[in-house]
């Protein structure tokens, strides 16, 4: 009885109730109306080129706005070529070492003076908490060194008080003394000849600061901002930084320079690659960074440019020769045969890389043209391990690093590969990854068998390979991950690194390589393209084989222009 | 009523100490420590810690050395913004759609609603935000993809919640600014409140069902009582009683769905900051913003029985 009236109860209310139910409905057609009311905003892009507005979607934060302070390349994107100069710079597009705000310089015949003259025409940006009173001079330059260098500097403390990349290149034992010797002029005093020193000079960490406006905040007793409120002499000036979204320049209209430049340059932080690709196709940027192999398919398919030019990186399979079998060489020289990379380069890099005989790549003024790539063949392999006495197989770990690289995009993958032509062999092999702090710290303790990574140099000498990748001394405290420590070839790269000469130096490195083809530490795997996508109404847009960003000359223009840029979609 | 005001305060209370405890054992793993302690001895430690925190030290990020409570003060406005659109909208939308499911009940309206919004509960939120991309961004164009503005817009961030800084930034780009700023704002909003959407609309339908069936309507009816009066008085008052419980559990799904949201959508708030702190290891930021999100948590679920017991007048004795 009761069951029945309730539902005649239901009957009634829902009867009744019909008319007046289509609040919701009305209230989802005003959503809707909401939604298409904004929809109808003007195209962006067009906003934009009208704002002459640049928007580069980049990949991440900067952890600072000092590239003196950090070492990842997304800070140094945002700085290193934006805000600041160098001494010395290199040609866009190029591995030259050109003046900047070094007009001139002389190295002494023994290797240990460099003499730089500077420009006297170098205005430094101003900001609400300053204005600067006079140009560049040598107090600029020995502030942003010493400030590095000399542990009781008033702003060596200051923000942590580590410097990584000028501690990692040793750079304190290396520079004795920097001079003031003229108002526009100063003196280097190295403690022994270093023939890299002009491309290390080149580099972010090395970046001139003013101290005139550490003065003014010693003066606000805010000396801290120098490096989250930076000041530098570059094409743009900061303006503001929402951490997580985006950063804002302003063109620096008294920059030294003549090249033309876009008024406003935003970059819009998106870290996740697929979002990425997705608000450039939507047109909500014009410059994308570190897009994926697949990408750049979809791209050229669409005819979207691509910007690239192979890059001064290369991606290996480290051995680590302190752990049997990898003490042998035959050994190592077996398992670098049975790889296929060819495959490797089609599935892993979409063909976006060009497959790696040298530890450096071709680009490199001290590439040995004479070594022949390794012959992929599993018989030979075979072979050689038989006669190193592991006919019958072994096994291993591949450890693969977990993070994604533009030289090595997908390491798990790669390591996938490699373990399928290992069996092939008889050498069965495990996949190993951590996440990627815990990756690094248990490598340099040596625990992996053999470790899948890559190398991205910071500057074009071929120093930047040798020395940090495969020297004694990177052995023990380092990036040399195969723990391979070669007395003839660890003289030779120090030969490399201080001779004088680049003919010289040219002749140490061919013969280093020729040490390492035959001693096999890695197997040589690839050199990606460093490469972004431009949308057609850019133009004047490179990249460097170095690869950081950089916005000097480049423009926004309504109809598509040809870019002039070296290596254009292949 | 005031019993029931201090029970609810000292539960608050304890459960506070017991997070500061879990984040304090924490920072104790920690390679690098977030705090400098004077004393040795772990149990004054703590009482350190306290001591930091309440004086707003919250550490600092070992990655960018900034501030982490003042970073998670710069992010949190984000992220409020992007809840509190998308919890009106799942409320509206999920209150309306079970409100007309239980009016239908049986009807193909009624069984539609119920199969998406079934659909809608077991979405993996990821792979949805991706797909409104794909469709609503990509294909129909009529969306942007991410971001809080066009970057056309320079708005200064005096408050950091967009809606508001677009209307103060008035005299420059009149309401353009502001529609902007709304229409990034819907498709995060539409991915982050699918799941309480369908959450509420299914117990706005059962729940309002069963008071339907329940004695004192018959009786309000009989009265002469108009229709519309029954179901917004008497019978949503009571009906919401459940959903009110039900939606305290669901700001931790939201807490977690906004997360990947803002991930997807490279929203600046909260989320995208912890997760970027720990694919980084930056443990201070971790700790802190662990910290942070859970005293939000619990302050909600809080604020939630406030209103339960102002909305429930048996709730206001102590039993």
């Amino acid at each position: 009885m009761i069951d029945k009236s309730n539902e005649n109860n239901d009957l009634m209310i829902n009867r009744s109730l019909n008319r007046d139910t289509y609040w919701p409905t009305t209230l989802l057609m005003s959503l809707a109306a909401l939604i298409c009311c904004s929809c109808t905003s003007d195209n962006s892009q067009n906003k934009r080129s009208q704002k002459d507005l640049l928007v580069y979607c980049s990949e991440g934060s900067p952890d600072s706005f000092n590239p003196q302070l950090v070492t990842s390349g997304t800070s140094y994107d945002a700085t290193a070529n934006i805000i600041y100069n160098q001494l010395v710079t290199y040609k866009p597009g190029t591995t030259e070492i050109a003046p900047s705000l070094a007009e001139s310089w002389e190295i002494s015949a023994d290797g240990l003076r460099y003499t730089f003259n500077l420009r006297d025409d170098v205005p430094f940006h101003g900001s609400q908490i300053f204005t600067p009173s006079r140009t560049l001079n040598a107090d600029d330059v020995l502030f942003s060194f010493n400030r590095q260098r000399l542990s009781d500097h008033p702003y060596h403390g200051i923000s942590g008080g580590r410097y990584p990349y000028f501690t990692a290149q040793s750079m304190g034992q290396l520079i004795k003394d920097i001079r003031k010797t003229g108002e526009h002029q100063v003196e280097f005093v190295l403690t022994r000849p270093e023939s890299p020193f002009l491309s290390i000079l080149a580099t972010p960490f090395a970046s001139i600061l003013s101290a005139e406006y550490a003065k003014q905040l010693n003066r606000l007793r805010q000396p801290e901002w120098i490096d989250s409120k930076p000041i530098g002499t570059g094409p743009f000036r900061f303006e503001r930084y929402e951490p997580d979204a985006y950063i804002r320049y302003k063109r620096f209209d008294d920059y030294f320079s003549e090249n033309k430049r876009v008024k406003n340059l935003v970059f819009a932080i998106t870290p996740d690659a697929a979002m990425r690709f997705a608000r450039f196709s939507a047109g909500e940027c014009d410059v994308m960074s570190y897009p994926l192999p697949v990408h750049l398919r979809v791209a050229q398919k669409n005819d979207l440019e691509v910007v690239q030019t192979p890059g001064l990186n290369v991606a290996y399979w480290a051995f680590n020769t302190e752990k049997p079998p990898f003490h042998d060489a035959k050994v190592r020289q077996a398992l670098t045969m049975a790889v296929d990379r060819e495959a490797i380069l089609q599935t892993v890099y979409d063909r976006q890389a060009t497959q790696a005989t040298n530890p450096i790549p071709p680009s490199s003024w001290a590439y040995n043209n004479s070594i022949s790539k390794v012959t992929y063949s599993k018989r030979k392999a075979m072979e050689l391990l038989k006669e190193a006495g592991y006919e019958n197989g072994f096994s291993i770990d591949i450890w693969a690093m977990p993070i994604q690289r533009a030289y090595n995009p997908n390491a798990r993958k790669m390591a996938e590969m490699i373990q399928q032509d290992l069996a092939d062999i008889n050498v069965d092999a495990r996949i190993i990854t951590y996440e990627w702090g815990t990756f690094l710290s248990r490598l340099s303790q040596g625990l992996h068998h053999s470790v899948l990574l890559g190398w991205n140099a910071d500057n074009a000498d071929p120093n930047n390979f040798f020395s940090p990748l495969l020297s004694c001394n990177s052995a023990i405290s380092g990036n040399n991950y195969a723990k391979w420590c070669n007395n003839q070839f660890d003289e030779l790269i120090l030969k490399g690194r201080t001779s004088s000469e680049q003919d010289e130096r040219k002749q140490y490195y061919l013969k280093a390589q020729e040490i390492f083809k035959r001693e096999a530490p890695w197997l040589t795997i690839a050199h990606a393209n460093n490469s972004v996508l431009v949308q057609p109404e850019v133009s004047g847009m490179m990249v460097s084989p170095i690869g950081n960003i950089n916005f000097e000359g480049v423009t926004l223009e309504q109809q598509s222009v040809d870019s002039g840029t070296q290596g254009v979609t292949p | 009523m005031f019993a029931t005001l201090l029970k609810q305060l000292s539960t608050l209370v304890i459960s506070l100490l017991g997070l500061t405890v879990l984040t304090f054992i924490l920072s104790l793993q920690s390679e690098t420590p977030v705090h400098q302690f004077q004393s040795d001895h772990v149990v004054v430690q703590y009482f350190e810690y306290l001591q930091f925190l309440l004086n707003g030290d919250w550490g600092t990020s070992s990655i960018h050395k900034r501030s982490v409570l003042k970073d998670f003060l710069q992010h949190f406005p984000a992220t409020i913004e992007l809840i509190v659109f998308a919890m009106v909208l799942a409320v509206t939308a999920g209150l309306g759609l079970g409100i007309l499911a239980s009016t239908r009940r049986g009807g193909w309206l009624d069984n539609t609603l119920m199969t998406s919004s079934l659909v809608g509960y077991s979405m993996p939120i990821f792979w949805w935000g991706m797909l409104l991309v794909l469709l609503f961004s990509l294909t129909l164009g009529w969306t942007p993809v991410a971001g809080r503005i066009d970057f056309a817009y320079d708005i200064e961030p005096y408050t950091r919640f967009m809606l508001i800084d677009t209307l103060l930034h008035h005299n420059q780009y009149g309401f353009a600014a502001f529609l902007n700023a709304l229409h990034h704002l819907i498709l995060p909003a539409v991915t982050l409140s699918t799941i309480p959407m369908a959450i509420v609309a299914r117990m706005t339908r059962s729940s309002l069902l069963a008071v339907l069936k329940s004695e004192y309507i018959r009786t309000a009816r009989s009265k002469g009582i108009s229709k519309q009066r029954i179901i917004w008085v008497h019978a949503l008052r009571n009906a919401l009683q459940p959903i009110l419980t039900i939606g305290g559990v669901q700001i931790s799904i939201i807490m977690s769905g906004v997360i990947i949201t803002e991930y997807i959508f490279a929203w600046p708030g909260i989320g995208k900051w912890l997760l970027e702190a720990v694919s980084r290891r930056d443990f201070a930021t971790i700790q802190g913003g662990v910290l942070a999100l859970s005293i939000i948590v619990i302050a909600f679920n809080l604020a939630l029985d406030f209103i339960g017991i102002y909305l429930n007048p048996r709730l206001r004795r102590p039993s």
